[in-house]
């Protein structure tokens, strides 16, 4: 092919290049600005260096919402993954009964988030709610309000309720692309279940697992709506996620430099956390010989 | 190994079958004997694989009984049965080596440690596979993963026999020959039963003792592919096998000749003239390109119009036209030219007539 004599050719891409600089790239310059400057008013602000990282870095406040953050965030996770692969593998395959499980397992997915939120808040109320109601007629003394664990619990278990439809979802996609000889010739080779589920549709299905684990994980770890609107990060700091915890640090606070220091750190952190991830599990297969 | 006996098996994937064309296989009476070599032949959608499913296991059939070596394994699942079944698209478990493949039929079966590691290695090396054993059989080429699929039936003591649905269809046409040699190879040194099902008649002609023609549900004829090509037992057999097919003509019977559309008449020998009489079925005549005989000059047979002649390099194949119909007809490279017309002698050996489709004689 030839060259062409001169660059016009950037010209086109120049549309491209003002609307990414416009939704993307000045916004997180913006931050990026705000991390390394103390702002005392509009057009007045001094450069502080890492100053806001060390403070952020340093943060009692920061480190129990990290710690709460990773914990839900790994809870979640190993109760969705295998939840939603139980759910995959129990579906109907074929006739009426495919599509009504398929709205059933959806609808959770189609409820905005704070009203989710608040679906649950009733939900789980002791006095009114069904749920809540429910679990003291057991005779436990349950209140989401009040005790730390119990807002933990119900926390986990809106959460595994709203989400785990996705899992299901994507691992039922996988396990409909396994073609009927699989299935066949596992038969004729006299395989087991378990064997079934272990040598074929696990790995059959590790693509669209990794998918929904990447997904769950990024979307957990900045879970936001609905607790805030179910506990409002409490009781106390006890269910206080790390959006939250930035929320209130920038909005409440308005400390801006800090809380842009620490949007940065949060963001290289579920970049990081998505990048092993994935590697492990694309390693997973091939790993095993060479 | 084991002789599979089907004793009035129909299947059809209809709850409740009405009419004819409701059922994937039609009732079918059918021995295969042991250690023989089938190929199963046909059109896409004539119920090849549903048949094989059926002995396999894999399908229970709607109606009939399925016997190996005599005893009913009719209600029995495909695990029970001892049979290896190769499928169009290579089957092999991703996750483990070539050697654990081989081995998770034997495995499966709690066979013991040194036995699977003996039995492994020998099918490896009876299909080239040695080299590979320790490697990711997701990693090979179609042609290896499709030799783990056929090891996997192979590995296992006294398989009743192996069954092919269509097994060469992803393998690259060079190779495609290296693995049927391969197949007879095996077929050779093991004497198991092997049944091949394929809608490529080359496939099915090479590699087959004895071929097995189905069309719409039903076998319509078995035979060696000599059989085939010089006496198909009924038209469509004619036509499908062979390139191109038979050519056929609609006739009548008058005394001792045939007389075609436009007049022309056609002796046949007085014993099949005989066994056609008592039929009310439609008549044709059935002769293969291969044996009609052109002459250029017209001096014998029925006159015909040549329409067009295609040179396949060793060979020319000429469209005539003979009354309302075409007739192609096989001549030699160096034969005479045709010129506009000519006319076509047909040797009595090679004419067949056929009532209703099948053969009379």
């Amino acid at each position: 092919m030839e060259k062409w004599p001169d660059n016009k050719a950037w010209f086109l891409v120049l549309p491209v290049v003002v609307l990414v600089c416009f939704s993307a790239i000045i916004p997180l310059m913006t931050v990026v600005n705000y991390s390394v400057q103390d702002i005392l008013q509009p057009g007045m602000g001094f450069f502080v260096g890492t100053e806001w990282f060390e403070r952020i870095l340093h943060d009692e406040r920061l480190h129990g919402a990290l710690q709460r953050q990773v914990l839900f965030s790994l809870t979640v996770l190993l109760i969705e993954m295998p939840l939603g692969i139980a759910i995959a593998l129990a579906l109907p395959t074929r006739g009426w009964g495919v599509s009504a499980c398929l709205v059933l397992l959806a609808l959770p997915l189609l409820i905005p988030w704070n009203v989710v939120g608040t679906i649950w808040q009733i939900f789980a109320r002791g006095d009114i709610g069904l749920g809540g109601a429910a679990v003291k007629a057991l005779g436990l003394n349950y209140n989401y309000t009040a005790s730390a664990t119990d807002a933990w619990i119900t926390v986990v278990i809106m959460e595994v309720w709203h989400w785990t439809p996705l899992v299901a979802l994507l691992a039922y996609a996988g396990l409909r692309a396994i073609p009927d000889a699989f299935y066949q010739a596992a038969r004729i080779d006299g395989a087991s279940a378990w064997a079934v589920f272990r040598y074929i549709q696990l790995p059959k299905m590790r693509g669209v697992l990794t998918i929904a684990l990447l997904l769950r994980f990024m979307d957990s770890f900045m879970i936001y709506t609905e607790p805030f609107v179910l506990t409002g990060g409490g009781p106390g700091n006890a269910t206080t996620f790390l959006s939250q915890f930035l929320t209130r640090l920038a909005v409440g606070q308005f400390d801006l430099g800090p809380a842009a220091a620490f949007s940065i750190v949060y963001f290289l952190i579920i970049l990081v956390f998505s990048w092993v991830f994935y590697q492990a599990l694309e390693g997973m297969g091939k790993g095993a010989s060479k | 190994m084991a002789r599979i006996e089907l004793d009035r098996v129909a299947h059809s994937y209809m709850d409740t079958p009405r009419g004819e064309a409701d059922w994937a296989l039609r009732r079918l009476e059918h021995v295969w004997e042991d250690g023989g070599a089938y190929a199963l032949l046909g059109p896409s959608g004539c119920g090849k694989t549903t048949l094989l499913n059926v002995i396999s296991g894999l399908l229970q059939p709607t109606e009939g009984r399925i016997l190996y070596d005599g005893q009913d394994v009719t209600a029995l699942a495909p695990q029970q049965r001892n049979i290896a079944q190769v499928f169009q698209f290579p089957v092999i478990y991703d996750t483990m080596t070539v050697a654990e493949n081989l081995a998770f039929p034997l495995r499966n079966r709690k066979f013991d440690r040194d036995y699977v590691a003996r039995r492994v290695r020998e099918v490896a090396e009876m299909l080239d596979l040695a080299g590979d054993l320790d490697r990711r059989a997701e990693r090979l080429g179609a042609d290896a993963k499709q030799k783990i699929s056929l090891g996997r039936g192979l590995v296992r003591p006294n398989v009743a026999a192996i069954l092919f649905d269509e097994p060469l269809t992803v393998i690259d046409p060079q190779l495609k020959w290296h693995l049927r040699r391969k197949l007879k190879q095996i077929h050779e040194a093991s004497n198991i039963t092997l049944v091949y099902v394929t809608h490529d008649q080359n496939e099915a002609l090479t590699f087959a003792e004895k071929v097995v023609v189905m069309y719409e549900g039903q076998v319509v004829q078995i035979g060696t592919p000599q059989e085939l090509f010089e006496a198909p037992g009924h038209t469509f057999v004619g036509y499908f096998i062979g390139s191109p097919g038979m050519n056929l003509l609609p006739c009548t019977l008058d005394g001792g000749e045939a007389v075609v559309e436009g007049g022309g008449r056609i002796a046949l020998p007085e014993d099949v003239v005989a066994r056609a009489a008592g039929t009310n079925a439609a008549l044709e005549l059935g002769i293969r390109p291969e044996f009609l005989r052109f002459d250029p000059r017209g001096r014998e047979g029925l006159p015909v119009l040549v329409q067009a002649v295609e040179d396949l390099g060793n060979y020319k194949i000429l469209s005539l036209r003979l009354g309302e119909r075409t007739m192609k007809a096989k001549v030699a490279e160096d034969s005479e030219p045709p010129g506009e017309a000519g006319s076509l002698v047909f040797p009595a050996e090679w004419t067949k007539l056929y009532a209703g489709g099948h053969l009379v004689g």
